[in-house]
């Protein structure tokens, strides 16, 4: 159904220049507006003009939104304007949370991490073939979900928690600010808000139309990663059909405190999995004092995919993440693939 | 704003996807003006309640026990479990759409199961069990809805008799009910079909596109309407004149003098007391 074009459905376009005028204009125009940070998400649903907003409010001049600064708690606050290739090269982010350069640094091309920003790439739509070709389903207001019918192609979809919509959310860097606690601060029409980076990202069950907790009027303005993990022992690693530029199949992102050879402190999320990425908790339960070893990485990667149910095309994934966890808590050199 | 929202299917079809969510306020506030109107009615406009004849005669009102058994047990059981599922349905499906969000498909599809359970047993009880008949309007009640519609107009009409058993609203609500009721479960009980629960795999190419759209829609409109019918349910159930029948609801029984008042003997037949002030045996 989506026939690209060249020229885009019309819309006022907005470009405030401060935050506090973009959340007016976002509070103003409601559900009609249209958040626009790197663009990359954005001009693929206007240009197949399956998305079709009153106003688009571009972000890109507000200068407020970008940059890494140090907090004084010793961690880092990232504007959601930041792109993803300053994220990459900040050297503070290299040298205490090293893994949330690994993960930006494997979302797609160096040209898009160029333009991409953190906040589009936490913020950006599931990438379901079907719900991006704009036909009816849950996703888009209407009441199937073409990728799960027994013929529907769902290599890439969800094996847990699916509710209805199977779509996964695609982002690289949001597994890794999982782990490292990251706290995303939204400005809303009732004042500023911070919340824990796994509880930005909702699932079907709670609205099947969105990914994450913006609604209209909310802005991301920026993300927090506190020194909780800075330095700590990172794993991150992404499994994706072709390695020079393609969405997750399935990423996996672990921060780790060791002590005396004992996981002291643990932090594990993966994303590919399901329509949020998911912190896997009881992994870290389980796991937490007990020695960094394939033994251990075993048990969690078989905790970790309880409870998965795979669709027709997609039965891969459980073995992966099962190995993907099993690596991330154990490490490439001792855990080997099953 | 249209009553339906429409989608266009991959096969280029315009189908109806589901009602259009606006529809929940409207009957919202369909419902509420009813209550204010009624209400305003009672308190400055109604007249006392005026019954054919001068009641029943000394002789059976003196075999009337002093509590009348209106609705058994069982009756009193499927009606709490009913109407505790029927909430429990529209919270889950209604209060996403107004923006309270929590995981509501389980607990929707949960309640609908109970419901269609309940309703199933209900069908079966009130159909072996108890007078089936006597929750359907009948001539004398078509008769004495006309008198009280003549009378009300100012034209000339005799009183109207004393109910039987339900009076003539609570069998049309009855009747209302029956209709979105079954309309929500039977397509509730296909809707099923699309998401993932315990009893059937899923299918979702059991229909086409524009079967499913209409049930959905069906689905929607009748769940909208049962949003004004349960308020108006409430609505009565709370009023000071009808209390009386919503606590037979909880205990079973009538007082003695609230029957003789509304009800007529021959019309709705109670077991002679034995003695006992506890009740007589429900006919129905």
């Amino acid at each position: 159904m989506a026939v690209m074009r060249d020229v885009m459905p019309a819309f006022d376009l907005l470009q405030p220049t401060s935050v506090a005028d973009a959340q007016k204009l976002l509070e103003q125009h409601g559900r009609d507006a249209w958040v626009m940070a790197g663009g990359l998400d954005s001009f693929d649903w206007l240009k197949d003009r399956i998305k079709k907003p009153k106003v688009v409010v571009d972000l890109s001049g507000i200068d407020e939104l970008r940059g890494v600064r140090s907090s004084s708690d010793g961690g880092v606050e990232i504007g959601a304007m930041t792109t993803l290739t300053e994220v990459v090269n900040n050297p503070i982010i290299k040298q205490k949370f090293g893994l949330l350069s690994q993960g930006a640094e494997l979302a797609a091309s160096p040209q898009i991490r160029n333009q991409g920003t953190i906040g589009g790439n936490v913020s950006q739509d599931a990438r379901c073939h079907y719900y991006r070709a704009g036909w009816p389903c849950y996703r888009a207001g209407g009441n199937i979900c073409y990728a799960d019918t027994p013929t529907g192609r769902n290599r890439e979809h969800a094996i847990l928690d699916a509710d209805r919509c199977v779509a996964v959310n695609p982002s690289d860097s949001a597994p890794a600010l999982i782990a490292l606690d990251a706290k995303f601060v939204l400005r809303t029409p009732k004042g500023e808000r911070v919340v824990d980076a796994e509880d930005y990202f909702i699932g079907p069950d709670i609205d099947i139309m969105r990914l994450n907790i913006l609604r209209p009027g909310d802005l991301l303005t920026a993300i927090r990663i506190p020194s909780t993990f800075a330095g700590a022992q990172f794993y991150f690693e992404k499994v994706r059909d072709r390695n020079v530029w393609d969405f997750a199949l399935m990423n996996v992102a672990s921060a780790m405190v060791l002590s005396g050879g004992n996981i002291d402190r643990v932090r594990i999320a993966v994303n590919g999995a399901a329509a949020r990425p998911l912190r896997l908790k009881a992994v870290e339960d389980a796991v937490r004092g007990k020695p960094r070893n394939a033994s251990t990485g075993e048990s969690g990667g078989k905790l970790a995919v309880e409870g998965a149910v795979p669709l027709q095309f997609n039965a891969y994934k459980i073995p992966l993440m099962r190995n993907l966890v099993k690596r991330a808590i154990a490490g490439v050199e001792v855990a080997t693939w099953a | 704003m249209g009553l339906v929202q429409w989608a266009t299917s991959p096969w280029g079809q315009d189908v109806p996807i589901h009602i259009a969510w606006g529809l929940i306020y409207v009957a919202a506030v369909a419902g509420l003006l009813f209550l204010i109107v009624h209400a305003i009615y009672v308190r400055y406009f109604a007249k006392a309640e005026e019954y054919q004849g001068g009641g029943a005669s000394p002789q059976i009102a003196a075999s009337v026990p002093e509590r009348v058994a209106r609705h058994s047990l069982a009756a009193r059981l499927f009606h709490w479990i009913m109407a505790a599922a029927m909430l429990a349905l529209l919270i889950t499906a209604f209060l996403p759409r107004v923006g309270v969000q929590f995981p509501w498909v389980t607990y929707h599809w949960i309640a609908g199961a109970v419901l269609t359970v309940s309703i199933i047993y209900h069908i079966i009880h009130a159909s072996f069990w108890l007078d089936f008949w006597s929750i359907w309007p009948d001539k004398a009640d078509v008769d004495d809805a006309s008198r009280r519609i003549k009378r009300f107009m100012g034209q000339d009409a005799p009183p109207p008799r004393r109910f039987a058993k339900y009076p003539l609203e609570n069998k049309l609500y009855h009747g209302v009910i029956v209709l979105t009721g079954l309309a929500v479960i039977v397509t509730g009980v296909f809707m099923m079909f699309r998401v993932r629960t315990v009893f059937f795999p899923r299918n979702p190419y059991l229909f086409g596109d524009m079967t499913w759209g209409l049930m959905y829609v069906l689905h929607g409109l009748a769940g909208v309407g049962l949003i004004a019918l349960v308020m108006v349910h409430i609505y009565f159930a709370v009023r000071p004149e009808k209390f009386v029948l919503t606590k037979s609801m909880v205990f079973g029984s009538l007082p003695k003098e609230y029957y003789l008042e509304h009800h007529d003997p021959e019309r709705w037949a109670v077991e002679a007391s034995s003695g006992s002030s506890k009740g007589a045996k429900a006919s129905a």
